[in-house]
């Protein structure tokens, strides 16, 4: 589905990312994570084709996602940034009618079948009765879950997000997290997401990359990464990782910094 | 079957559209009473009767020859520069993000500005090309704008800047001339504050053709710069190819501001102005924001004119200082009253 491989990137002549690659699966639901600066972001703009390269390649489906016309790339692929603005007087269904602009010729109306897919994208998110509200109205949760629901208006095979749940409270969070779960188990959507929260990393998403200073740490099922070692070695933690017996996945709880490593 | 909530949500989103169309509606009501006014008041003042008199016939008279001959290609002229200022204004916001962004920014009127003052001044037999040389000079300025200020792309805080310093060259360059040959300067004030004196049906056929085309393409903006709204990053996940987009808005954008400096000379305050106001009356969607821009920059332009040559007869004042009078203290208005949309 997507396939990266030997990427480098910079800004200006500083290089952030080297060498960095991975494959992923339609299907698979997928966090970066790293500390702040460990280059999670910029792969996450560069697979998105955001940013520039400066050199390696991101295939989605076998093609040149930079060589790709922009338009055929929004027909599969979406990108949630983390700040997101919108003039105060756009209402939610106007916002999530913007995700059929890649479907729709130059200058062609909107028809009645983006008109029904906006509805649908308006449901699989919940927002039917906040359709004609403001966005600037929302509250947090219910704007980003507006952008989301822009996002699907796309059709995409592929979400990519960056820090979805930041600024938002805990039961926000999950409602997000929750709506990603749902998406991806009942539409088939690959997800690939930078997340802060290492503990929902693991708890949401079936595979986790690992970056540190612009390489490749680990790359493997949550389970396999989440040990304390890596949090020692990639966050210069020390940490108690347990097993939760309710959903079977690691979780752990930071003890302090680790010295000396 | 619709639920009493959602039902009653849709009267909320129609009662918006109503609301935007009668807008709509009532700015070209204006407008056609604007044009009207102007029609009637100047050095002689005449009745509605000797208007539509004029309109459908009595040919030979005095009445006849001053309002079809003199007042209507003014009025017409005055309707077309406005709306195209307002347009590009309008426009050049959507393509910066920045509510300060009017059409000088993008290098037009002082490259105008300096083509035509240098050709007034200094090469004086040669001022019927000073249209011709504003109209270049504008577009040359406007390109050493954005040359300046590309960099792997296009930012809009780039643009600003680089439009800022261009300004300040051509604008010394301006001053310069008009203190070299002061002794001429009293023709070039008149240009430089913008006057729709003496213009006749010659100019309306050379101004409608290009207003037209300048319509037509900013029309065709309206979605762009509805998604450059959303931000980069968003425009960009839609399949919006940016840097591609800021040029195509800002040549159109660029091209309606030539063609009205070219045919009237440096009108300010329309195109900063006329998008507020419109907004705040309409709202920040360009379906509706930039046709009502358009109408109201029409109507503001020809208010404007109309006193300009009325309230000091027989002294004509540049159209500009009417505009700042009349405009700054309505759009005072507006921001103070409010609406969903705030500066």
């Amino acid at each position: 589905m997507i396939n990266a491989s030997e990427l480098k990137i910079g800004y200006d002549k500083k290089v952030v990312v080297d060498g960095f690659g991975f494959n992923i699966r339609q299907g698979e639901m997928v966090s970066l994570i790293g500390p702040n600066g460990s280059g999670k972001s910029t792969v996450l703009k560069v697979l998105a084709r955001l940013m520039e390269k400066m050199g390696g390649a991101v295939l989605l489906d076998g093609a040149d996602i930079h060589r790709l016309p922009t338009r055929e790339v929004a027909k599969k692929l979406s990108i949630l940034s983390q700040y997101n603005i919108t003039p105060p007087d756009f209402t939610v269904e106007e916002l999530v009618s913007y995700g059929r602009l890649p479907h729709r010729k130059m200058f062609q109306l909107e028809s009645k079948a983006d008109r029904e897919i906006v509805r649908w994208a308006l449901r699989q998110t919940k927002l039917e009765k906040l359709a004609n509200r403001f966005i600037n109205s929302l509250s947090g949760g219910e704007r980003q879950r507006a952008w989301i629901a822009m996002a699907l208006a796309q059709q995409p095979k592929v979400l990519l997000l960056d820090e979805p749940t930041t600024y938002l409270d805990i039961s926000h969070q999950l409602e997000i997290m929750e709506l990603l779960n749902t998406l991806n188990r009942e539409l088939d959507l690959t997800a690939i997401m930078v997340l802060h929260d290492l503990n929902q990393a693991v708890r949401y998403s079936n595979r986790l990359i690992v970056i540190k200073e612009g390489k490749l740490f680990m790359d493997g099922a949550p389970q396999e990464v989440l040990t304390a070692e890596m949090l020692r070695s990639v966050y210069k933690v020390e940490a108690e990782v347990t097993i939760n017996k309710q959903i079977g996945k690691p979780m752990f709880m930071p003890l302090g910094l680790a010295f000396g490593t | 079957m619709l639920t009493g909530k959602s039902r009653a949500t849709c009267r909320e989103v129609n009662t918006r559209l109503i609301k935007r169309l009668m807008v709509l509606v009532a700015a070209l009501t204006l407008l056609v009473t604007a044009g009207f006014l102007s029609l009637r008041f100047g050095s002689v003042r005449y009745a509605t009767a000797d208007i539509i008199g004029s309109f459908l016939g009595a040919e030979g008279s005095t009445a006849k020859v001053i309002i079809m001959d003199i007042r209507l290609p003014r009025t017409l002229i005055a309707i077309m520069v406005g709306a195209n200022l307002a347009m590009s204004g309008a426009l050049l916001q959507a393509v910066m993000r920045n509510p300060l962004a009017d059409p000088g920014l993008t290098g037009v009127s002082a490259g105008g500005g300096l083509s035509a003052v240098t050709i007034m001044l200094v090469f004086p037999e040669m001022t019927r090309y000073v249209p011709l040389a504003a109209f270049g000079g504008g577009i040359v300025a406007a390109f050493m704008v954005y040359t300046l200020a590309w960099k792997r792309g296009i930012d809009p805080i780039r643009i600003i800047l680089a439009g800022v310093a261009v300004n300040a060259i051509l604008g010394g360059g301006i001053s310069l001339l008009s203190i070299l040959y002061s002794d001429r300067i009293q023709g070039v004030l008149m240009w430089l504050n913008g006057s729709m004196s003496a213009k006749s049906r010659f100019h309306v056929s050379i101004l409608a053709p290009y207003s037209f085309i300048g319509l037509i393409a900013a029309l065709l903006c309206i979605n762009t710069a509805n998604v450059l709204q959303l931000g980069d990053d968003a425009a960009k996940s839609l399949g919006v190819r940016v840097n591609l987009a800021r040029i195509l808005l800002s040549m159109v954008a660029a091209f309606l501001a030539g063609i009205s400096v070219a045919m009237v000379g440096l009108i300010g305050f329309i195109g900063l102005v006329v998008p507020h106001i419109s907004r705040l009356l309409v709202g920040t969607d360009y379906r509706f924001m930039l046709p009502v821009s358009a109408v109201i920059g029409g109507i503001l332009l020809t208010l404007a004119d109309t006193g300009a040559r009325t309230l000091f007869s027989p002294v004509e004042l540049p159209v500009g200082i009417l505009m700042a009078i009349i405009g700054g203290p309505f759009f005072l208005y507006l921001l103070r009253k409010g609406g969903a949309y705030r500066v």
